[in-house]
């Protein structure tokens, strides 16, 4: 295809990203880097029958002047990035310098905010993207087993968690796990606690939401294995058989490896799905007991006073955090390519 | 696999069918329990005497004298005017869905049929913009918005949501497009159509198969949406979701979380038609990323 025919035909999705992706990332980058203008503070002396008094106010007139002559605000450096909500460094090196442990100072680390969301985002990818394979492949194989007729029926439900809306299905769940809900009350009979919540403790939030994230996502995983079982090879699967393999052997030597391409592929997306976490989080209404960075940069736009350069700073660090996650796909791909 | 081939002992047939009815439960029941809680009272739906009271009701029989009661429908729908915001996300997925299927379809096709290198890179680019949380950007967008008088609006959010879309979109139009064979349009090309022809005359009958799975994740996408929808728009022009997230602010202290509740299977119902009428395409497009590449 001619240069300037791909011009044409890419031009209105490349505008659109352009405009609408690219430019959003460098508009973030250029408010984390700056603050909100002084609010111009002026003295006003009052002299009456009792004597001068001096008062200050807040010039309303030089203030929005300077607002219209800096839009953006005070250029700040990496203050804002650097400040008790983001990377807390002061914070960090008090903490590490008072610190009687490495346990002790991991603790006064997650009441930090901006940690508090990282350790909870990262701890929920790498935990849930490993189960979701796992299960996914369990429940692949198990309607892969089943009688056709039923394999229909078995695929409609078993895709209804991951494509209902994330927000909708974390709260049916959050409902039925409320202590007034069927879970709820399962959990407390099961335990014998007839007090136990567990939206009120920390780590049963924090497996509620995990256990959330599988549910969610565990389909996908699923129906891709399903495809792939469909295609394993059924000659070299014979031949196995034929060769005295057991029905072991031949799952680990025949249907594993050609599974293997597709549990990176499953991987990749889940990843980039997990570290995003978000709905869940407000549907359990969680955030005192775990945030994510995506709620955190939430927070600081929809509070009463927007946040802008805080949000925006926090959002150049989840990007950063991003592509330090897919920066091993990306140098493969970048082999595979060179290599061709 | 088949019976046939091998036969399979009883144990493993009994951890087989145990799998799979502890995943039916595990998928279906939440939404069979919400469903049918829905047309209950509070009182109850959320039981601290006995969880069995959502399936029987006696609250519900006490209070309205009938075993269902549709007050949490009629308070979603009527009292909160629910149906407005139906009809804003009818409005939003229909033009994004359209909008990001035009875009995507000339976009995917090009990519599919160049030979140069930059075409790998704008699919590199497309896969690292597709992995951005959406609310990262929503910050970058806000102050342009404020300053331009753009926040607020449902055509604002509707271009957000066709750009977010376009990564995604384009990717899978363009492994769609890679297994339509070349000779098809290039032997239109020998025979006179320029590139553009080409593609309406030969591509596009050809196409639908592809466009229609993309378009059902597509609308999934501008359906589900959370974080554009709930930051871009306005109070008045809200869509489903996020009115169903401002129901949990204001309605919970007034003790009306059964409107939340009608409102949550008035949004999932929808999708359960979808998955009904579309789950062949649903499951290749879900499925045509990782067996192509």
């Amino acid at each position: 295809m001619k240069h300037k025919t791909f011009f044409w035909f890419v031009l209105p999705s490349s505008l659109a990203m352009l405009l609408f992706i690219f430019f959003p990332i460098v508009s973030v980058l250029v408010q984390s880097v700056h603050v909100d203008t002084e609010q111009v503070i002026k003295e006003v002396t009052n002299c009456g029958p009792f004597g001068c008094e001096t008062t200050t106010s807040v010039d309303q007139e030089a203030t929005q002047a300077l607002k219209r002559e800096h839009p953006l605000g005070r250029f700040a450096g990496l203050t804002t990035y650097l400040d008790r909500r983001h990377l807390a460094v002061d914070e960090v090196k008090l903490a590490w310098n008072n610190t009687s442990g490495l346990g002790d100072f991991v603790k006064q680390l997650v009441n930090l905010p901006f940690y508090k969301a990282m350790s909870f985002t990262l701890a929920y990818t790498f935990i849930v993207t490993p189960l979701v394979i796992i299960f996914g492949f369990i429940i692949a194989v198990a309607v892969n087993g089943a009688v056709k007729w039923l394999r229909g029926p078995l695929i409609f439900f078993s895709l209804l968690p991951m494509l209902v809306t994330p927000l909708v299905g974390s709260l049916i769940l959050f409902w039925m796990v409320d202590a007034r809900g069927v879970v709820g009350a399962a959990l407390q009979y099961l335990a014998g606690d007839p007090n136990l919540s567990v939206k009120a403790s920390t780590p049963y939030t924090w497996v509620m939401l995990m256990v959330y994230g599988v549910w969610h996502s565990a389909p996908f995983a699923f129906i891709v294995y399903y495809a792939g079982l469909q295609s394993v090879n059924k000659d070299t699967l014979e031949s196995a058989m034929i060769d005295g393999a057991s029905r072991w052997e031949q799952i680990r030597y025949v249907v594993i490896p050609h599974l293997l391409p597709l549990t990176t592929f499953i991987a990749l997306m889940q990843l980039m799905d997990n570290f995003r976490v978000f709905e869940p989080i407000v549907s359990f209404s969680a955030s005192a007991h775990a945030t994510s960075l995506s709620w955190a940069i939430y927070n600081d736009l929809g509070g009463e006073t927007q946040q802008l350069s805080s949000a925006a700073a926090t959002s150049v660090l989840t990007i950063l955090g991003i592509c330090i996650l897919l920066l091993p796909v990306l140098i493969r791909t970048w082999r595979d390519f060179t290599h061709k | 696999m088949s019976a046939k081939t091998q036969r399979r002992s009883h144990l493993l047939n009994l951890l087989l069918i145990t799998v799979l009815v502890i995943w039916m439960i595990l998928a279906a029941f939440p939404f069979l329990w919400t469903l049918w809680g829905s047309f209950k009272v509070e009182g109850d739906f959320f039981s601290k005497a006995n969880w069995a009271n959502a399936l029987f009701g006696p609250l519900t029989r006490d209070e309205t004298g009938g075993s269902f009661t549709g007050a949490g429908y009629h308070g979603a729908w009527i009292k909160e005017a629910f149906g407005l915001a139906a009809l804003n996300t009818v409005i939003v997925c229909f033009f994004v869905v359209t909008i990001s299927l035009t875009f995507g379809t000339l976009g995917g096709y090009a990519l599919s049929r160049s030979t140069f290198r930059y075409a790998f890179w704008f699919l590199i680019i497309a896969l690292i913009f597709r992995a951005m949380p959406p609310i990262t950007l929503v910050s970058g967008y806000l102050p342009v918005f404020f300053t331009w008088n753009l926040w607020g609006y449902l055509p604002t959010a509707i271009v957000v949501l066709v750009a977010i879309n376009q990564p995604f979109t384009l990717w899978m139009l363009h492994s769609f497009f890679k297994n339509i064979p070349k000779d098809l349009d290039e032997s239109a090309m020998v025979d006179g159509c320029n590139r553009f022809q080409a593609f309406r005359h030969v591509i596009v009958p050809v196409m639908w198969p592809g466009v229609i799975t993309t378009g059902l994740f597509s609308f999934l996408l501008a359906y589900n949406d959370f974080a554009v929808t709930a930051m871009i728009l306005s109070k008045e022009n809200q869509t489903m979701v996020p009115k169903i997230s401002g129901f949990l602010g204001t309605t919970q202290t007034k003790g009306n979380v059964m409107f939340a509740v009608a409102a949550v299977v008035s949004v999932t119902a929808p999708l359960f038609v979808m998955v009904l009428y579309f789950q062949r395409q649903i499951v290749s497009g879900l499925t045509a990323g990782a067996v192509k590449g």
